[in-house]
């Protein structure tokens, strides 16, 4: 199954599962969505519950909360990640804080879409990965699946969640498939260990797993042998997972595809230097350099952490190889 | 479209005698809490910033008691009139305001951003613009259940996006919405004029919604206006547009004295304050004399003088106290 086909699976299997749920945004119902999600949901849910809107992110995300905080569950699709500031203060001002500044009046269980990520020759503002900017604000939860599975049993968990979530859909997964996934929903804020291995934990995210795994193989040949851990959700963030693999391997490499100032990679060292100084050798981020995204194809792949970056820039760290690492490191 | 204003200046038929007097009641409740906030604050008992609604009053009284229970309402930051207006309860919004666990949002909210579910009151907004997006999200969940989302705001809104973002969402999908512009001629020190182009109502009619200016300072005119308003959302035309002129009789925030005013202007509108115009249309129209006047007053003096003595001994939250988010 495709990545897109169980994020379409999620949708329709919970819309016929509860009908406050409602789906909406930009070309999401007829068109059927930019990237081919969300086909054939509007003709077996109605135009009431699954319709199009303007192009007003500021209208979609307000939409959501007030919907949300008067009993229906909105699901809505900001077409690009992109477009997320847009519709900024629906999410951080008054999604994020209702419940708590309500004295726990309301939940408000929204979720918002969004295609995130660079790879695609998209340019500089439709490539972005948007996780940092949200995974600062408490309220918010951030997931970020990395395979259809994940996708299909986290994007279903998030709707049944009472808390605003935001759902990021990496466009360069879409179309990689899997095993038809489990039909239950997964449990938000658990990390899953995609490869096991002694020398060193590698955590990242939706591409950025694949990215991993694919460099864990490149260091085996090399008698490197890396755990990779998928963190599945960006916020709450699973320390536990990330601090066991660390105290067996004690080093730790971090991939975000996102500028390295300010992003979730550097939380994650914090975490490791907080809660177990002592089991670390070493510790360090690689992301993307602190530039926006170019176009140019020989730009953006260079721009890009890719398995072949990750596993140089590990061997040079550990002094197995002397091969000049390429990439952009801490 | 209808954009005649009803006629200004005296009570309706449809409101009774009694109807009428809970009317001015409700209106001099929040003229006599908004003193009490300032009187507080200058003690130094409430905290931050504060946005009187003085002056206003009309606006949120005459909406509000046209409501059914099943509609909702997003206030703005000048809030504690829209808030009293729907019922509730003084002392809870009042401990809000002293930052006490007894407010309304256990002290988490304060002034700007008041919720009480209980009362109708879905939020009130600390920024601009978040009132239209609340209500308009909200009517799309009340229009299964014959229920209206009314969106405060003033006339510095209409220059927000979100002002056109939802008043476009609101009409293309013929949602049940009131959107009332309390257009008070100031956003925060500047004339609106200086920074709005054209008419407000023009904005609305552009997009082909119904849309009425009227007199906001006078409560029965407020309460048909949005009697007519109410209907045409519930029997599902669409969105309605309300302009409520009015006037605030103090300045935008704490910090100002309203010295950006125009030479006589607060004068000229004191004498059309919202509740002078209503006592007089009360003994006017509904033979009310000026002891039951007083004895009302003396009531309302009465029930502000206890919620403060309450207040002011209810307990400060515990500091320890971080809860969780649900999950």
């Amino acid at each position: 199954m495709e990545f897109r086909q169980a994020i379409r699976d999620a949708l329709d299997e919970e819309l016929a599962r509860d009908e406050r749920v409602i789906f909406f945004g930009e070309d999401v119902a007829r068109p059927g969505g930019v990237f081919a999600v969300t086909p054939g949901l509007q003709e077996a849910h109605g135009s009431d519950r699954v319709f199009d809107t303007p192009i007003s992110e500021l209208a979609l995300a307000g939409a959501a909360f007030g919907s949300a905080v008067c009993g229906a569950r909105p699901v809505i699709e900001i077409m690009f990640g992109d477009f997320l500031p847009l519709a900024m203060d629906s999410l951080v001002n008054q999604a994020a804080k209702y419940w708590y500044l309500s004295n726990e009046q309301a939940s408000v269980p929204l979720v918002v879409r969004s295609a995130i990520g660079a790879g695609g020759r998209f340019g500089a503002i439709h490539s972005q990965n948007p996780a940092s900017w949200f995974t600062n604000v408490p309220g918010l939860k951030v997931v970020a699946p990395s395979t259809p599975g994940d996708a299909k049993a986290l994007l279903k968990a998030a709707i049944r969640d009472d808390n605003p979530v935001l759902f990021l859909e990496h466009k360069r997964l879409y179309s990689l498939k899997d095993d038809a996934p489990a039909a239950e929903p997964a449990e938000i804020g658990v990390a899953a260990v995609r490869r096991t291995g002694g020398d060193v934990t590698i955590v990242s995210a939706m591409k950025g797993v694949h990215d991993c795994l694919a460099a864990a193989e490149l260091l085996a040949e090399s008698g490197i042998e890396a755990e990779v851990i998928d963190l599945r959700t960006l916020r709450p963030l699973d320390s536990g997972t990330v601090l066991e693999s660390l105290a067996r391997t004690n080093r730790l490499v971090v991939v975000e595809e996102g500028p390295m100032t300010g992003g979730w990679a550097g939380e994650i060292l914090s975490l490791a230097i907080e809660n177990a100084l002592e089991h670390i050798d070493d510790a360090y981020r690689i992301a993307t350099a602190d530039t926006p995204i170019p176009y140019s194809p020989t730009l953006e792949d260079a721009f890009l952490p890719s398995a072949q970056s990750i596993a140089s820039n590990i061997r040079s760290r550990l002094g197995v190889s002397t091969a000049e690492a390429v990439g952009f490191t801490g | 479209m209808s954009t005649v204003a009803p006629a200004a200046g005296a009570a309706t038929t449809e409101l009774d005698r009694d109807a009428s007097i809970a009317l001015y009641r409700r209106m001099r409740l929040i003229r006599r809490f908004e003193d009490t906030i300032q009187s507080l604050f200058q003690r130094g008992e409430v905290h931050g910033t504060t946005h009187l609604y003085s002056g206003e009053e009309a606006s949120a009284v005459g909406v509000c008691s046209a409501l059914e229970p099943q509609d909702r309402v997003a206030g703005t930051y000048r809030g504690h009139g829209h808030a009293l207006a729907l019922g509730v309860p003084t002392g809870g919004l009042l401990d809000e305001m002293l930052g006490r666990s007894t407010g309304v949002c256990g002290g988490r909210a304060g002034s700007m951003n008041v919720v009480d579910l209980d009362h109708q009151l879905i939020g009130c907004f600390g920024i601009i613009g978040g009132s239209i997006a609340a209500a308009t999200g909200a009517s799309l969940a009340l229009r299964s259940r014959n229920g209206v989302a009314v969106a405060f705001f003033g006339d510095g809104t209409t220059n927000h996006g979100y002002f056109h973002e939802c008043l476009n969402f609101a009409q293309v999908m013929k949602l049940p919405v009131v959107f009332v512009c309390e257009n008070n001629l100031y956003g925060e020190f500047t004339p609106w004029e200086d920074v709005t182009a054209g008419q407000i109502r023009s904005r609305p009619e552009a997009l082909e919604m119904s849309a009425v200016t009227i007199d906001g300072n006078d409560v029965w005119t407020v309460h048909a206006a949005a009697r007519e308003a109410l209907a045409h959302a519930r029997r599902g035309d669409g969105p309605y547009f309300i302009e409520a002129l009015t006037y605030r009789f103090v300045g935008h925030s704490r910090s100002d004295p309203g010295a950006y005013r125009k030479p006589g202007e607060l004068d000229a509108w004191r004498q059309r304050d919202p509740l002078k115009l209503a006592r007089a249309a009360l003994a006017d129209v509904f033979d009310v004399g000026e002891d039951e006047l007083a004895e009302i007053e003396a009531a309302v003096d009465g029930e502000l003088e206890a919620a403060v003595e309450a207040g002011l001994a209810a307990p400060y939250p515990e500091p320890g106290i971080a809860r969780q988010f649900k999950d």
